[in-house]
């Protein structure tokens, strides 16, 4: 790999990513924490620019450092006794670590061709031989609108992703109104204390 | 596919989804608000009604002669059967579009009429919804392609008439009526079942022909099809199967439309709503019957040669049992008091003479009856429940003006003679000064059903049906000459009973404290102010009295339609005069082209038209001089019961005997035979003893098995299950209930199935 | 130029931390993040793919962008979820609600 300036620039995104990453499962206090994650998110929206995939990378800073993380904030201040545990790993969390780097080094040999070039398999890895990206075309973004809109394409995956979001938004609501089920079995309220 | 869904090929679909899509939301949505309810069952037939029409002026101005050839229609493939498909579709022709003008709008105006009939009943929200399911299973009917469609619009309207016949369900007479129309209108659809079944398998064997099909198309407008039927032998020695299947299905109509001898359940279903019976045995279901075998009658009439008066099996079949209905039915209106009665007989009376108009032939003259009738007698039931709607108000009233209440004793299920108070026609008269709009209306509509002359449209019908027996009866074949006689006296019978009813109805004075304070109708200041102005009231005057507004609305809601409906009762007539006498027959000029063979119009003669003007008008007339000239006073005989003695009203007023014999010769002896034999003989003596001798052997070798069992199996299952028990109590210390737990095992079965995968794929 | 491998490489990292953070923190907006994380790399995945082996089509993206809908959707009602709890419990421990078994 050439030292070019994309190459700077995917290495620093990369720090930055996998930096705050790490950041957001480690910190204690949960409010930054979310805004590692923002950070994190920010990283990978970069990725998206790199991969000349500008309008997805404006869609993440929409929804999600705009919306998807804001909601995680207010939910935070929501939950405000909560904010800072005593301890933040349950009591698990050494198998987790141990089988997140299992994993982690499991999927690296497969992508990457170290376990080939190093001769132990020659048929292990997954052999990803694109080693420069193809050209774009020049209306992959509008080709994308109109594909997102296509009877042909994705017409009906993109409605149902509304009527998803609809029930969501309704579901959400529903579980968060104060009236009627909240206390109905409240110990201290329907008076069985028990 | 590109569906244009305006053009005419595709309107038909819409004209029935509407109605449905109504029944859909009602029963889903608004069951608890009636006032939605009422919005959404008349927005729909009322779009229904709307795009009808535009069908039906497609149909007028823009086909010619050919749209009986090429209808405007549209199919789906709906069964892959081997060789070919089975399509499901609509049509309009001729016939079709005809039809398309009475059942939506007749429909719609029973919808308004009952937002104002049913005011106050708890269960009016789901009244509608049945309405719905009605009116969009009789378009169903009306618009199919093939017989199979046609059937499951039929068998729709069955279940809709049963529900709603019962729709009081907790009266047990009205119970037990809806069950009776459901079994009787049963016996019939089974036999056409079988005729349907049995046609399309004849179809199938045809060589060269389209295959197993029941598509009007294939088989009514195609010749070679109809001669192979003709030709062909069917399982019957003797008969073609042409006229097994005519038979079979005409059968199903004389189930559904009521005629002898399956005729029994349309007096009781008169226990439903007013409206019920207007939609029933008016606009639909009973039309549907006489519809069906006015659509199949290419196949009916195959064969026959009846333009020069040779006639086949399956037409003296139609026009022995019409004629016979004809007559029978309206001698047993005449012996009613029950003023719903009295039209449910007159309407299988009127279907009569549709099936036996068939008999011989008239095919023109059949429809044009079936439409004609279909507004008049929509009419009359519903002016006859504006009627009931004011008696059972004039009872309340008479309560509160100090009249004791009488009480009266409902009998516990359905009786033969019996007549509700409210429907009783002796405890109504002076009916004119309280309900007017009504009285007139009924007036037309009676007009129209008596057949009065060269003004209503039930003369012109009736006339050519009568005109064309006449021709036939002239060359002295004797089976024509039947059906002219028995019509005849049948319209003579029509007359006297409209204006018996009419007469005793509104004529006199009141004979009952409830006749008395009936109503108000709507308008009625209006007619009381007209009537004290003019001379011939003299000492006679009326008195002003208010109506409460709700009472106004409903009253208002009902007679609305009313109105409209004698227009059509009127006018509906006007376009099948014939040929010679308005220079231009535009009915059978559209009708005609439906049939491959276009029909004939018979010439005119003038000689049946004075008879049955001299028919009409005696009855009326004869009506006219026992209750008109000398209205019943109050605890008068009937004059009719008086001449004709206690002994034969009676028996009228039981209808003959026949609904009693046939309890007591079929329904009974058939419980009674499944009592005996499958009860006691098939089931207690038969299957039950064989089943203990089994049961006796089962049970030694049961004992034999227990040995066994608790030696050997117990044995081993019972060291299997203790070590299940065990280990699942182990086991299931893993659920904790520790969403991340869970996910932990979930990573690890991952992780593990992803190495296998590597593993096994490199 | 960057290979392929990298940025899978990159997003696997992205999908093992957040996995940890899932399997481990014990409160459950943490979890959500973790997930958040985990998403973001599949979708750094989809993007990548489509860029390097079908430009001209663009399942990658599209997919990509269904992802969006749906993490937004499970944000909501998770979030949702974890607050109704909290009005209950008054805890957004996860392992507190262990209501998920026998």
């Amino acid at each position: 790999m050439d030292i070019t300036a994309e190459a700077i620039v995917f290495l620093l995104l990369s720090v930055l990513t996998l930096g705050s990453a790490l950041l957001v499962v480690t910190t204690r206090n949960l409010f930054h924490a979310a805004l590692y994650l923002m950070l994190a998110l920010f990283g990978v929206a970069g990725f998206f620019v790199l991969l000349a995939a500008p309008f997805l990378a404006g869609f993440q800073v929409v929804v999600y450092i705009g919306a998807i993380a804001v909601l995680i904030i207010l939910a935070v201040m929501l939950t405000p006794s909560v904010t800072r545990l005593p301890r933040i790993y349950n009591a698990q969390w050494a198998v987790n670590l141990a089988l997140a780097v299992v994993f982690f080094l499991l999927l690296f040999s497969v992508l990457t061709p170290v376990v080939d070039d190093l001769g132990i398999s020659g048929t292990w890895g997954a052999n990803f031989t694109q080693n420069s990206p193809a050209d774009v075309p020049a209306s992959s973004v509008s080709d994308l609108g109109e594909a997102l809109v296509d009877p042909q394409q994705y017409m009906l995956p993109f409605e149902l992703a509304s009527v998803l979001l609809m029930g969501a938004l309704i579901g959400a609501a529903l579980l968060v109104s104060p009236t009627a089920r909240d206390d109905e079995d409240a110990p201290h309220e329907s008076g069985q204390g028990a | 596919m590109n569906v244009n869904w305006f053009s005419a090929d595709y309107l038909p679909w819409l004209i029935l989804f509407f109605p449905l899509l109504s029944f859909v939301i009602i029963v889903l949505g608004t069951i608890r608000n009636v006032v939605a309810s009422q919005v959404v069952a008349i927005a729909g037939i009322g779009i229904s009604w709307v795009l009808s029409m535009i069908l039906f002026a497609k149909a007028v101005w823009l086909a010619d002669e050919t749209l009986g050839e090429h209808v405007y229609g549209s199919a789906i493939d709906w069964l892959h059967l081997g060789a070919n498909t089975f399509r499901m579709g609509v049509q309009v022709d001729p016939l079709t579009a005809y039809m398309l003008l009475m059942v939506p709008l007749a429909s719609l105006l029973i919808f308004i009429y009952s937002a104002g009939y049913m005011h106050g009943d708890p269960h009016e929200a789901r009244f509608f919804a049945y309405l719905s399911l009605f009116v969009g299973a009789m378009l169903t009917l009306v618009v199919a392609d093939n017989l199979l469609m046609l059937f499951i619009g039929w068998e729709v309207m069955g279940f809709c008439s049963y529900s709603l016949i019962g729709f009081w369900f907790h009266k047990k007479s009205a119970m037990e009526a809806g069950v009776k129309a459901f079994m009787t209108t049963r016996v019939a659809d089974v036999l056409m079942l079988v005729g349907i079944g049995y046609l399309f398998i004849m179809t199938g064997r045809m060589e060269d022909g389209p295959g197993f099909t029941l598509s009007f198309q294939d088989i009514l407008r195609n010749e070679e099809m109809l001669k192979f039927l003709v030709n062909a032998q069917s399982v019957i020695w003797g008969t073609s199967a042409a006229t097994l299947i005519s038979v079979l299905l005409i059968t199903g109509t004389v189930g559904k439309s009521s005629q002898f001898p399956l005729h029994v359940w349309l007096p009781d279903a008169m226990e439903g709503p007013t409206p019920v019976s207007a939609m029933i045995h008016a606009a639909t279901m009973v039309s549907a019957g006489v519809y069906m075998i006015v659509r199949m009658f290419p196949l009916l009439s195959a064969g026959a040669n009846f333009h020069h008066f040779e006639y086949n099996t399956a037409m003296y079949y139609m026009g022995i049992v019409g004629s016979v209905t004809a007559l029978g039915a309206a001698v047993l209106a005449v012996g009613q008091s029950d003023i719903k009665r009295i039209l449910a007989y007159s309407t299988i009376s009127q279907l009569g003479y549709m099936v036996a108009a068939l008999g011989i032939g008239a095919w023109v003259a059949a429809a044009f009856h079936l439409v004609n009738h279909a507004f008049f007698k929509a009419l009359l039931f519903m002016a006859s429940g504006s009627v009931i709607h004011a008696m059972e108000h004039g009872e309340h009233h008479a309560a509160e003006h100090g009249h004791p209440h009488e009480h009266h004793e409902e009998p516990d299920g359905l009786v033969m003679d019996y007549c509700a108070p409210p429907n009783d026609v002796n405890r109504m008269g002076g009916l004119l000064h309280r309900i007017p709009i009504t009285a007139i209306t009924m007036a037309i509509g009676g007009l129209s059903l008596a057949g009065f002359p060269l003004v209503t449209a039930g003369f012109w019908s009736k006339d050519e049906i009568i005109a064309e027996a006449w021709h036939g009866g002239l060359w002295n074949d004797p089976y024509p000459l039947f059906v002219l006689i028995m019509l005849l006296l049948g319209a003579l019978l029509t007359a006297f009973y409209t204006a018996r009813m009419w007469f005793l109805a509104f004529w006199g004075k009141p004979r009952t404290p409830a006749a008395q304070y009936a109503g108000p109708g709507w308008l009625r200041d209006r007619w009381v102010k007209w009537w004290n102005k003019q001379p011939f009231s003299g000492e006679d005057k009326l008195e002003q009295e208010h109506a409460d507004p709700v009472t106004n609305r409903s009253a208002m809601l009902m007679e609305i339609p009313l109105m409209v409906l004698s227009f059509f009762a009127i006018t509906g007539g006007w376009i099948g005069i014939h040929k010679d006498i308005v220079g231009k027959n535009p009915l059978h000029d559209f009708l005609a082209p439906t049939l491959l063979e276009h029909p004939e119009v018979v010439p005119f003669d003038f000689t049946p038209m004075l008879v049955s003007m001299i028919v009409a008008l005696g009855g009326l007339g004869l009506g006219w001089w026992l209750y008109g000239r000398k209205p019943l006073a109050a605890g008068q005989t009937d004059p009719t019961e008086a001449a004709l003695g206690p002994g034969i009203w009676k028996m009228l007023q039981n209808r003959l005997y026949i609904d009693i014999l046939y309890r007591n010769y079929i329904v009974r002896p058939l419980e009674r035979a499944a009592e005996k034999i499958v009860v006691e003989g098939i089931d207690r003596d038969t299957i039950d003893a064989s089943l203990e001798s089994i049961a006796e052997a089962a049970i030694w070798l049961g004992e034999a098995f227990k040995r066994f069992n608790t030696v050997v199996i117990d044995g081993f299952v019972d060291t299997t299950v203790e070590g299940i028990g065990s280990f699942a109590g182990w086991f299931r210390q893993i659920q904790t209930g520790r969403i991340q737990q869970y996910l932990l095992f979930v990573t690890l079965a991952l992780l593990a199935l992803g190495t296998l995968f590597l593993i096994q794929v490199r | 130029m960057i290979p392929l491998w990298m940025y899978l490489v990159v997003a696997a990292g992205l999908f093992v931390i957040g996995m940890f953070g899932v399997l481990s923190r014990r409160n459950a907006i943490a979890i959500l993040m973790g997930i958040e994380l985990m998403l973001n790399a599949v979708n750094v995945n989809l993007v990548a793919f489509w860029r390097y082996q079908t430009p001209t089509k663009l399942s990658g993206q599209a997919f990509a962008a269904f992802v969006f809908a749906v993490a937004a959707a499970e944000a909501a009602v998770g979030l949702a979820l974890i607050i109704g709890i909290y009005r209950r419990k008054r805890s957004v421990i996860a392992d507190d609600v262990n209501l998920l078994k026998w």
